[in-house]
């Protein structure tokens, strides 16, 4: 038979080579706050499109035999053409809970599965929400610029901020971080409603089949659903008229999903009272009009990012590559019912 | 208004005088709300008079029965004396501190003040600050508009409230608003209160440094009296330690704010979010500088909503005392 080529007969780098590779098209955030090391496993080895000098199509061409799954983050889109490539693979990873940047049907078409982040963030989503919208009717961060501005003590009090309890809060998009978001703000008095794809079964708070109508009646929107073509700019001029000049309203999903140029005209006109945004259509460059205005509390996409969070991203993520190579059931396989 | 209406009003006002009433210092209520209150009572106002104020007290108000003040507001018992036929002192605070309540309990002077009126609204503002100075969501408002994010990069991490060990001093009607809203974001709430509360399960620490050092935050929520008066000194802050951040919605003489300073300018502990402090409105000017702090200037009640109820609290308690009916919201001085 030969001589027998144990394992222990290969160098290390040789056994790295042997592994299943997980391509990557772009770095994800989490790699640079957190490091790749919390990403490590001895059951795969990263590939990095974005490390080699090839053409995307002619690394993943080279590679297309080795690579078993995709290590997705929002920026690269996992769409038809980079899978025709990939042949071998059977798993798409990513690091967001939103999955907009993967085409899902046609993943289903070649039986590939989709694991997200699952629950990873969803509190913390949920408790940056709450804060925007404590910030933005109780004007934290305005009055705090007004005493690094040395106002306090020249002009006085500041203004008045509007009472967080009682007040109607709808929730666009009742999934996990809709959820803890309604769970916090009861703990405050306020009234939860919510619109959502569907009616959800198990909560009792007020259900509205279409936006402009919860719009219609709440003091305060906060949009906690996923960008899809169908909730592309879904907060329009009519949602936020329907909104009204008292009215709120809070993003932690998407800036695609409000109509940010309207969103702006309403907010110079006074026709919407305020905004806490942690997304933008074009991120990082904000809109210059946010800069000047005093209702409008603007956070730089950081929703997700807690050292503890990105962790337990970091465990989901090999948990979900390793339960796959080794045919076991994902820790946070997507299935579409929401 | 004609003559007639004119002749009839001064006519009513000489058979059914409004009642007098002494202010010292004008709340905020009375600021905003002056017409409203103006139409049941008459207002001696102190402030107004060209005469310092002991002058003031004996030439028009020595017949005066009743006060209203507010927070920032002393009356003080040289004020007490000077005001043989006083019986009542309204504040519009919830705090008592400004107040010599000895003197009052001396003379039967009653005190009504805000009550519970505040006790939610001042719980959001604690909570609120909370997660602004973990979550950084002031700083990160300036980083923006700063335009630091288009030409820096990303903004620093904030940090995760879920499983944070949270420490409430004073577990009266503000402290328990505040645990109340912090348990569904996930963190673990201890206390340290005068007596331990029966109602409740969190876990209790008989004194603050012990409390600081087993937690992460520390939310002040207590009143200001001679035990609170600096109990927040160095040693609990090194206690509360270098992760640690403290949150006060309370008065800022319960914290030794020059040590508090110190403490954060050395990274002695991590931040802070602060409604209250020793010399309002002056703020330490090296907080200015700070990025991890949350400045808030003495407003955590200020809410259009809750100040148009503490104007009809006032007003009752005004007219229960002048009609001899039991005020809405006593202050209970024989404890």
């Amino acid at each position: 038979m030969g001589v027998s080529n144990t394992n222990s007969d290969k160098t290390q780098e040789e056994e790295q080579q042997d592994l299943p590779k997980v391509v990557l098209l772009r770095p994800p955030p989490a790699f640079s706050l957190i490091g790749e090391e919390s990403f490590a496993s001895n059951k795969f080895q990263f590939l990095k499109t974005y490390d080699s000098q090839l053409p995307l199509d002619q690394f993943l061409s080279t590679h297309s035999h080795s690579i078993k799954a995709i290590l997705s983050s929002a920026g690269a889109p996992v769409n038809a053409d980079i899978l025709q490539l990939l042949p071998e693979v059977g798993l798409v990873v990513t690091t967001s809970a939103g999955l907009n940047h993967v085409d899902i049907p046609e993943c289903r078409r070649r039986g590939i599965k989709i694991a997200n982040a699952g629950h990873v963030y969803s509190d913390d989503v949920a408790d940056l929400a709450v804060g925007l919208l404590i910030d933005v009717l109780r004007k934290v961060s305005a009055s705090d610029r007004y005493v690094r501005q040395g106002l306090w003590a020249d002009k006085g009090n500041y203004l008045h901020g509007s009472k967080l309890g009682g007040k109607r809060t709808g929730i666009v998009g009742l999934g996990n971080i809709g959820y803890e978001v309604a769970k916090r703000l009861e703990a405050f008095g306020c009234v939860v409603s919510y619109n959502s794809r569907k009616k959800k079964p198990y909560v009792s708070y007020p259900f509205y089949h279409n936006v402009c109508e919860l719009a219609a009646n709440c003091d305060a929107l906060i949009i906690c659903c996923g960008l899809s073509d169908e909730t592309r700019h879904m907060i329009n001029k009519p949602v936020l008229s329907a909104l009204g000049k008292e009215g709120f309203i809070v993003n932690i999903g998407r800036g695609d999903i409000i109509d940010e140029k309207e969103m702006v005209s309403c907010l110079m006109r006074g026709e919407i009272a305020g905004a806490g945004l942690d997304v933008f259509e074009n991120e990082p460059n904000v809109r210059k009009e946010f800069f000047a205005m005093d209702n409008v509390v603007l956070s730089p996409h950081r929703a997700v990012f807690t050292p503890e969070s990105l962790k337990d991203l970091s465990q989901l993520v090999v948990g979900n590559l390793e339960a796959f190579l080794t045919n076991e059931p994902l820790l946070s396989e997507y299935v579409d019912n929401e | 208004m004609d003559c007639n209406g004119y002749r009839q009003e001064n006519h009513d006002q000489n058979l059914f005088p409004k009642p007098k009433v002494l202010v010292l210092e004008p709340p905020p209520v009375f600021i905003y709300h002056e017409e409203k209150l103006s139409q049941k009572f008459h207002f001696l106002k102190a402030w107004d008079s060209p005469l310092p104020l002991e002058q003031f007290l004996t030439t028009h108000a020595h017949s005066v029965q009743a006060i209203l003040s507010h927070g920032s507001c002393p009356v003080t018992t040289n004020t007490i004396r000077l005001l043989p036929s006083l019986g009542l002192i309204v504040t519009t605070s919830a705090g008592l501190d400004q107040i010599d309540l000895q003197e009052c309990r001396r003379r039967g002077v009653s005190v009504a003040y805000a009550g519970n009126l505040f006790s939610a609204d001042v719980a959001d503002i604690a909570v609120g600050l909370l997660i602004d100075a973990l979550r950084k969501i002031s700083a990160g408002n300036r980083y923006v508009t700063q335009g630091l994010w288009a030409n820096n990069g990303d903004f620093s991490l904030g940090s995760k409230l879920g499983g944070r060990k949270v420490g409430i001093v004073g577990l009266g009607s503000i402290g328990l608003e505040v645990g109340k809203r912090l348990e569904p974001f996930g963190c673990n709430i201890l206390y340290c209160s005068r007596n331990k509360k029966s109602s409740v399960s969190y876990p209790y620490y008989s004194n603050v440094c012990e409390l600081a050092a087993n937690c992460e935050v520390l939310m002040i929520c207590c009143e200001l009296n001679d035990q609170t008066r600096h109990v927040i000194n160095k040693e609990v802050l090194l206690a509360l330690g270098k992760k640690g951040l403290i949150i006060n919605v309370g008065r800022g003489a319960i914290i030794d704010e020059q040590e508090m300073v110190r403490c954060l300018m050395q990274g002695e502990i991590a931040g802070a979010g602060l409604d209250v402090f020793e010399n309002e409105p002056h703020v330490p000017s090296e907080l200015i500088s700070l990025d991890n702090v949350v400045l808030s200037p003495h407003r955590a009640v200020h809410t259009e909503e809750t100040l148009m109820a503490l104007v009809d609290l006032v007003i009752g308690n005004l007219e229960a005392f002048f009609s001899n009916k039991p005020l809405l919201s006593p202050v209970l001085l024989d404890e």
